[in-house]
């Protein structure tokens, strides 16, 4: 009897120590980009570079998380890259002149959208759109430019 | 010639034959699994407790120093290009994907699939299969489903385990003795994992700790029933589900990827 008490013990033990791993994993390990909020509206931007912006990317307001991008998407009659992404409802104050900026966080990490805020009264909407845009920056253009540059200054 | 082919053929053909007996054997054990777990739920745990808690202090052990050695060579070989902070990442992804489930399955083969296999051979050989048949309890239900059950339920919690272990042992090594930012060592780790990173996990561990406790057990029923047959039995466990692991996961992570 003493000797089936440990052994169920012991089991009990092992079960709850990997069911505990294994929340852990689920729910520790990953998302970073976790926002879900059960309100949101969405917002377009029109970026002449979205870099390696992709779906399920943060965006970020003075670094705060407050909402994701849905689709990064190609228009073929502006030729632009249109990136659609909604903002948790709470935040229904930011005002429609605000500019977006491609960041990337860290040197290595990926990229994301910024939101600086701007001075007008009219706050965004669902369907709003952004028209002030900063493009990524892309590293190899800016090289490019910095090599140019230089191979002129020269003279 | 006539002879070799006739061999060749014979040979194909018993691969084929214990191929399919295979299939066959896991369905019994699959159809009496449901009522076993009902009826005698006492035998499946005790046979959590021998899979399982008693592979713990291997499996953590192996997944500390897995963790550590990978933090230490990842983090080597990042610094050549200042990312040292990606370190967490590198693990994480090495760890969860791959080397998690696949060293746990391999560890677990030789600590518990050998057990199993040498168990149950070890009761072929002494007749307590034939005493039961005698006795009307069907060994099949009584002793090897729970064994099988035992083992598939073991193997994905210590996987779990494992991963978790190995993400502190990388943690240890990386920040306490390295000096990498622990923020950026679990905030690079959150951002570059996906929950379809955790689902392979899953999937993987699901299926080895089903494919492992299968052949232990397969192993053991069919094990010639002599001192030197069940010694075979043991070696080929651990051989055929190494094999078997290995197939398996480059095939899961080809689908998953």
């Amino acid at each position: 009897m003493q000797q089936t008490r440990s052994v169920e013990i012991g089991t009990g033990l092992f079960v709850l120590l990997g069911m505990s791993a294994l929340f852990f994993l689920t729910t520790q390990t990953t998302g970073g980009q976790d926002f879900s909020a059960a309100d949101t509206f969405e917002v377009e931007a029109r970026f002449e570079n979205v870099g390696s912006l992709k779906d399920r990317a943060p965006v970020a307001m003075s670094g705060v998380t407050i909402g994701r991008v849905t689709s990064v998407t190609f228009d073929p009659v502006t030729l632009e890259a249109k990136v659609l992404f909604v903002i948790d409802s709470q935040y229904d104050q930011i005002p429609d002149d605000s500019d977006a900026s491609i960041l990337t966080s860290g040197l290595l990490g990926s990229q994301y959208i910024g939101l600086q805020a701007g001075g007008s009264d009219i706050y965004l909407e669902d369907g709003g759109e952004i028209l002030f845009t900063q493009s990524a920056i892309v590293l190899e253009n800016l090289i490019g430019k910095f090599l140019v540059n230089a191979g002129s200054s020269k003279d | 010639m006539k002879a070799l082919i006739r061999d060749l053929h014979s040979t194909v053909l018993e691969f084929v034959r214990t191929f399919g007996a295979f299939q066959l054997f896991f369905l019994r054990l699959l159809r009496h699994t449901p009522k076993m777990l009902l009826k005698r739920p006492r035998l499946v745990i005790k046979q959590i407790y021998n899979a399982g808690a008693l592979s713990l202090v291997i499996i953590m052990v192996c997944g500390f120093f897995v963790g550590a050695v990978l933090g230490l060579l990842g983090h080597n070989i990042l610094a050549r290009f200042n990312a040292e902070d990606a370190i967490g990442t590198l693990v994480a992804f090495a760890l969860i994907k791959q080397l998690g489930p696949v060293f746990t399955a391999l560890l677990f083969a030789g600590r518990a699939g050998t057990a199993l296999s040498s168990e149950i051979g070890l009761m072929k050989a002494t007749d307590q299969l034939s005493a039961m048949e005698m006795m009307a309890v069907n060994p099949v239900r009584r002793v090897l489903v729970p064994r099988f059950v035992g083992a598939s339920v073991a193997l994905p919690l210590l996987v779990a385990i494992f991963i978790c272990v190995g993400l502190l042992g990388a943690h240890l090594v990386t920040i306490e003795l390295l000096q990498v930012d622990a923020g950026a060592f679990w905030q690079q780790m959150r951002l570059a994992l996906a929950d379809k990173d955790i689902f392979e996990f899953i999937v993987k561990s699901v299926a080895f700790g089903i494919v492992a406790g299968l052949i232990a057990v397969w192993e053991g029923y069919n094990a010639i029933p002599t001192a030197e047959g069940v010694g075979l039995a043991t070696t080929r466990t651990v051989v055929i589900t190494a094999i078997s692991v290995l197939i398996l996961n480059f095939m899961i992570t080809a689908v998953l990827l």
